[in-house]
């Protein structure tokens, strides 16, 4: 089994949602990794669409990085809408 | 407990001030509840534990598919062979997503399996004891999922976030198997006749035990228990999780209109729990060193399954690769 690939699973819960991450499966080829992945984690209708990619193919940031790629967000409280006071007569914006 | 006694390699639980700049760091996320993930820095205690663990764990559910297989070409009708195959499935199903989280802490899934195949890693002593009569289904869906459930819904909080997620998935399946083998038992105690329902007290009578030395031994026979749970990889002790099992247990007991196999039970109001007889431990350490009543078929069988299967493995890899040229031509 060691020759298969490992993929990692996606699937569409329902028309107009993205794609989720819900795991992974051991397959020959592609389409084996759609069929084993209908078999795990769809078999009570859990999605519509699903998504395989092979696991070593996805590039991930790395925990180290968290604070540069992250911490910069945090100090721009302009970027959120509550930040904006208006009078009450404006109503609901 | 689908995973007993599982090694920590830990003497003795350091405090934080005893802890290197990054184990204190470790500690402290887990203090406040937040999830490790695959990624983040652990110490490797803590991985080869976890690796233990859930391996165990995805063992148990694989090797829990054959005391259920042997009843699919015995079921009594279609829908409960139907039944029982679905149940079967999802078996395989917690096995393979509780693989795929013990992957992402670097183990390999062929070397896991092969260390089940040599005797070397152990999956829960239940999956040991026979099932001999149709009841039995019921009463392993109900006693072995049920025990497991109380263990597992604990485990949705456990601290590495692959493990906790895999947990959720299972513990939303397995409802449907406790149900299914309670629904068993009450057609055969309501709607059957008096061989069928001495078959439900018999399956009870063999299957109780058992199915309490599922949570593992006492609290102060686990030696790995407190660092296990200072990583929060365990949530609850051995004996809260036995005793919440026993008290859920014995009125849907007394609803099927069965005896329980324990002349010592008995409600004891100021405790507000059930008080129960004291379990046979030795048999416990005989099943898990191998010396169960189908130890050696449980191994024998999965070691056939993966051998014979080994030429529908090469085949598919073959297949894969002429597919691959013809599409690279």
């Amino acid at each position: 089994m060691s020759e298969w690939t490992l993929f990692e699973v996606f699937v569409r819960s329902k028309h107009g949602l993205n794609h989720k991450h819900v795991g992974s499966v051991h397959a020959a080829d592609t389409t084996m990794a759609i069929e084993n992945a209908r078999e795990l984690y769809t078999r009570r209708s859990e999605g519509v669409s699903l998504w395989v990619v092979p696991s070593a193919l996805i590039t991930a940031s790395s925990p180290d990085e968290k604070a540069p790629l992250f911490d910069p967000s945090d100090d721009k409280v302009y970027r959120h809408a509550s930040f904006y006071e208006l009078p009450a007569e404006v109503g609901h914006m | 407990m689908y995973a007993q006694l599982v090694e920590t390699g830990v003497k003795r639980i350091k405090d934080l001030s005893e802890m290197s700049e990054q184990e204190r760091a470790f500690q402290e996320k887990i203090d406040s509840e937040i999830k490790i993930e695959a990624k983040n820095w652990m110490p490797d205690a803590y991985r080869q534990t976890l690796i233990r663990q859930i391996s165990q764990h995805a063992h148990s559910e694989i090797v829990g598919m054959l005391p259920e297989g042997n009843w699919v070409t015995r079921a009594p009708s279609l829908k409960r062979k139907l039944q029982l195959m679905a149940k079967i499935q999802d078996e395989a199903g917690h096995g393979l997503y509780l693989y795929s989280a013990m992957e992402t802490l670097g183990a390999d899934r062929d070397e896991e399996i092969a260390k089940l195949h040599s005797g070397k890693a152990k999956y829960s002593s239940i999956f040991n004891y026979p099932t001999l009569n149709w009841a039995d289904m019921g009463a392993v869906g109900w006693l072995v999922d049920g025990a497991a459930i109380v263990n597992q819904v604990v485990l949705q909080r456990t601290s590495y976030g692959p493990y906790s997620r895999a947990m959720v998935r299972i513990c939303k399946e397995e409802s449907f198997h406790q149900r299914q083998g309670y629904e068993i038992l009450l057609t055969m105690m309501r709607h059957g006749n008096q061989a069928q329902k001495d078959m439900v007290q018999d399956a009870i009578n063999r299957l109780w035990w058992p199915s309490l030395m599922m949570f593992g031994p006492s609290d102060e026979h686990s030696p790995n228990s407190a660092q296990s749970m200072a990583w929060k990889i365990k949530r609850q002790s051995n004996d809260e999780l036995r005793q919440r099992f026993i008290d859920q247990t014995i009125p849907q007991l007394e609803l099927l209109g069965c005896t329980c196999p324990d002349p010592d039970l008995k409600w004891n109001a100021e405790r507000g729990h059930y008080d129960f007889g004291e379990i046979q431990w030795s048999e416990f350490y005989e099943v898990l060193k191998g010396n169960g009543p189908c130890n050696q078929e449980r191994v024998a069988t999965r070691r056939k399954a993966i051998e014979d299967g080994a030429w529908v493995r090469e085949a598919a890899v073959a297949h894969a690769r002429k597919k691959h040229k013809k599409n690279a031509a």
